[in-house]
């Protein structure tokens, strides 16, 4: 299988491959096909490792010679010991979390830092497709309706910021994206569709 | 059951084994495909299950019957001998060439009980005793399902400069209560045969198939699942329109497990199934290790990939994951995949095409 470079991820996972420091211990729940794992090795001489509960992805992850462990985040993330990583990443899983208050304190257990990523719930798009339309939004970044959704816990860009200050989480860099693009860190609740969020306590 | 020719014999002088004795002139039958290229460096060794040989992957020289492994190990297969260098050898304790119970002894009688109590460490003592002998210095990967998924488990804890990478398949690090609960149900069966006679019936000419078949046919049930058993099956009677009102195998299912019975007394002997289960039962890598699994992989550089099915209630997928547990918590390499397939822990020998592509994935 060929292995993506970074300029081949997603805008949110380039962010966050051109961010961690080389050769870390790098651990990626919900890796899926293990784009992002296998830049990290390739490019960043990271020992990385990944979490994902799907097994046909595991099994494509396993096949291009990562080491992913099929499992889910809500529960599995209880396995692995206390600072076991310089960092975990949580790329657009967030909002699926049983718990995400939960979770983003198993990430700052288990890795020195985290970086976490996820969809914008106030993007103007969402905001004008909820106010206008009276109906959840289903976006170009939401694309899936209300009643199939993964997203349980929807979550914006300054709601992120209170429960990083909640849990006493240091919010140590932030990027947004919008139309595929980086943006600017001004109004960025209304203006990115996604952000990625670098966190240390 | 007949005596195999094997096909190549290592012999160890002195084995040493964990009850502390010695079993001497130890005899370890194996079987080669592919060839070692310069420092042996692509060398696999695959490890058989309970009752398992070293034909992984030709002819049954008893049965007629293919390799137990073809659809995994062959030119082109996901362990492809024009790559590798596939060993397979018979454990020490087994009867198709390799020292066991139905060896001929020090005092050329065959050794029947006499034999020592061997552990799954025992078998890999001698497995390692051989890739010595074969100069193998680092295996490429040590494969291995059920109880050849304990003897890889075993060496990537004991020798762990042995093997670069650690493919486990539907195995465990400790036979539960419920795993010695019907290992014993198969022993007792065996005993109870009066054709035991203590485990002294070589000479004889008379064994004790009786209780080896019901032995087999009890632990046939813990290799299927009930999903597995009730598609094949169902409560469809064998050859006959309506019930006999007998004890005759009115139902097909009674009809398969007595064929699968007395087809394995053709070709294992109950001796063996004796030391073999025992060995199984005794396995517990983390006692081995001061109690914490973890420890047993301390400092380990080797990868490793565990697989389970989630119909396997004999090893279910909770095994595995407390050894991926252990191996994260020593900080190993590990992935880990449940894989879906209906036939129980007897899934990992049938055709699965994604439990192929893990295995190619992983050993390429």
């Amino acid at each position: 299988m060929t292995t993506k470079s970074s300029s081949d991820l997603r805008p949110d996972l380039a962010a966050i491959a051109a961010h961690v420091n080389p050769d870390s211990r790098v651990l990626d729940i919900g890796c899926g096909d293990g784009d992002l794992m296998g830049v990290l090795e390739a490019e960043k001489g990271c020992d990385a490792r990944g979490l994902e509960l799907d097994a046909a992805l595991v099994g494509r992850c396993v096949a291009r010679g990562l080491s992913v462990v099929q499992g889910d985040a809500n529960t599995d993330l209880a396995n692995y010991p206390d600072k076991a990583f310089d960092y975990a990443i949580l790329s657009q899983t967030l909002q699926t979390a049983t718990r995400p208050d939960l979770m983003l304190d198993e990430l700052l257990r288990v890795g020195r830092r985290a970086f976490v990523s996820f969809p914008n719930f106030a993007h103007w798009r969402t905001r004008t497709a909820l106010l206008l339309g009276g109906r959840m939004p289903v976006t170009r970044a939401l694309p899936v309706s209300w009643y199939a959704t993964d997203n349980i816990h929807h979550v914006t860009v300054d709601d992120f910021r209170d429960l990083a200050n909640a849990k006493r989480a240091q919010i140590e860099r932030a990027w947004f994206f919008a139309d595929e693009r980086a943006i600017g860190p001004f109004g960025a609740n209304w203006r990115a569709e996604f952000a990625v969020f670098e966190l240390s306590r | 059951m007949n005596t195999a020719s094997a096909s190549n014999t290592h012999t160890i002088s002195a084995l040493p084994l964990d009850s502390g004795q010695l079993l001497e002139n130890a005899q370890i039958a194996y079987e080669t495909y592919g060839e070692p290229n310069s420092d042996a460096s692509n060398a696999i060794l695959i490890c058989h299950a309970l009752t398992g040989d070293q034909y992984v992957a030709s002819t049954h020289p008893i049965t007629g019957k293919p390799g137990w492994w073809e659809r995994m190990v062959g030119q082109g297969k996901p362990i492809d001998t024009d790559r590798f260098y596939v060993i397979c050898a018979n454990v020490i304790g087994s009867c198709m060439g390799s020292s066991g119970p139905a060896a001929i002894g020090p005092d050329n009688k065959p050794y029947a009980m006499r034999f020592p109590v061997i552990t799954v460490r025992d078998m890999v003592r001698g497995l390692v005793a051989l890739l010595d002998g074969l100069e193998i210095a680092q295996l490429h990967t040590v494969v291995g399902g059920s109880m050849g998924g304990m003897q890889a488990l075993s060496l990537a804890a004991n020798w762990p400069d042995r093997a670069a990478r650690v493919l486990v398949i539907a195995s465990t690090a400790r036979h539960s209560a419920q795993n010695i609960a019907f290992h014993e149900v198969g022993r007792q069966a065996i005993m109870a045969d009066p054709a035991w006679s203590d485990g002294d019936y070589y000479a004889s000419g008379v064994s004790p198939d009786n209780g080896l078949a019901v032995a087999r046919m009890a632990a046939h049930i813990t290799y299927l699942s009930e999903e597995g058993l009730t598609a094949k099956f169902g409560r469809r009677l064998q050859d006959r329109s309506s019930k006999s009102f007998g004890f005759d195998a009115d139902f097909q299912v009674e009809s398969y497990l007595r064929y699968q019975g007395s087809g394995f007394t053709q070709r294992f002997d109950a001796n063996s199934y004796l030391y073999i289960t025992r060995a199984m039962d005794y396995f517990d890598l983390a006692e081995e290790h001061g109690g914490k699994l973890a420890d047993a992989f301390a400092g380990t550089s080797a990868r490793f990939c565990l697989v389970s099915f989630d119909t396997d209630w004999l090893y279910p997928t909770a095994e595995s994951r407390h050894i991926v547990h252990a191996l994260n918590a020593a900080g190993a390499k590990v992935s880990f995949v449940e894989l879906s397939a209906p036939n129980g822990h007897d899934s990992f020998l049938l055709e699965h095409d994604e439990l192929g592509r893990v295995v190619r994935g992983f050993v390429a």
